[in-house]
């Protein structure tokens, strides 16, 4: 009984919390859309981001990934790019249960930069998706995964 | 505590910010080891880095962000004493902010 209340207390002010926040900050700005990080296969995932966009393999874009990742719940990667206007990233990984990972607008103050880390289900492609001024720009490289990330 | 770390380092050309958060990214898929039960999913849907009050980078995210998640930007020009600020959002509406000053 006292726990349910505590929990409930706890639920209350954190969702009263993030109301406020939704009302007074950009936060709001971000929406994050279920739909995007549902399950799907990647084909899915890609008609769904991209509709009806070409993604033109660019030598632009440096990837920085591990060939091996010993441990596929942490894997490191650096993206940047010599493309001009980015303002999105996106990076995807082929056969995750939910294949987009993160998607990252970028502001022209910052330089077409970003360093994360992320999981892995198994050896695949990872696909580093940059939109510039409506033209789509893919790298993919093959990350091979000793020890999987997303059941253990 | 905050749960959110932030480092900069200035560069002739940028400024390096690197954070570190403290979140356990859960995809719902896990189970309880003991129980068996499954563990339910808690992870960061949204991230918002910020730098002298204007919003630079906006990211949405799904679960396959590691466990403690790190993230890297560069700004273009900043000077010592702007404040740059990283708050974050989970699924669970838990959220965080901490402000960092470059020096």
């Amino acid at each position: 009984m006292l726990t349910t209340r505590r929990r409930f207390v706890k639920k209350l002010l954190a969702l009263s919390s993030y109301a406020l926040s939704l009302g007074f900050s950009h936060i709001s700005l971000a929406n994050w859309l279920a739909s995007n990080f549902s399950r799907q296969t990647i084909s899915q995932s890609i008609a769904q981001l991209f509709p009806n966009q070409t993604l033109q393999t660019s030598d632009r874009i440096s990837l920085k990934l591990p060939n091996t990742a010993e441990n596929g719940s942490v894997v490191p990667i650096t993206i940047s790019s010599t493309i001009p206007d980015v303002d999105t990233i996106y990076i995807l990984s082929e056969k995750n249960p939910v294949p987009l990972i993160a998607q990252f607008s970028i502001d022209p103050d910052l330089e077409t930069y970003l360093g994360a880390r992320f999981k892995m289900q198994e050896t695949c492609d990872v696909i580093v998706v940059l939109k510039a001024k409506d033209q789509y720009f893919q790298v993919r490289q093959k990350v091979k995964v000793t020890l999987g990330g997303c059941g253990g | 505590m905050s749960t959110i770390k932030i480092r900069s380092k200035r560069f002739a050309d940028h400024t390096l910010v690197r954070t570190l958060i403290a979140h356990p990214m859960e995809t719902g898929h896990n189970k309880n080891n003991t129980t068996g039960e499954l563990i339910p999913a808690h992870f960061i849907q949204t991230l918002t880095f910020k730098h002298n009050g204007k919003v630079l980078s906006q990211c949405q995210m799904g679960y396959g962000v590691s466990k403690n998640p790190f993230f890297s930007f560069k700004i273009k020009s900043a000077k010592a004493g702007d404040k740059v600020s990283i708050s974050w959002q989970d699924n669970l509406a838990y959220s965080d902010t901490q402000e960092h000053i470059i020096s």
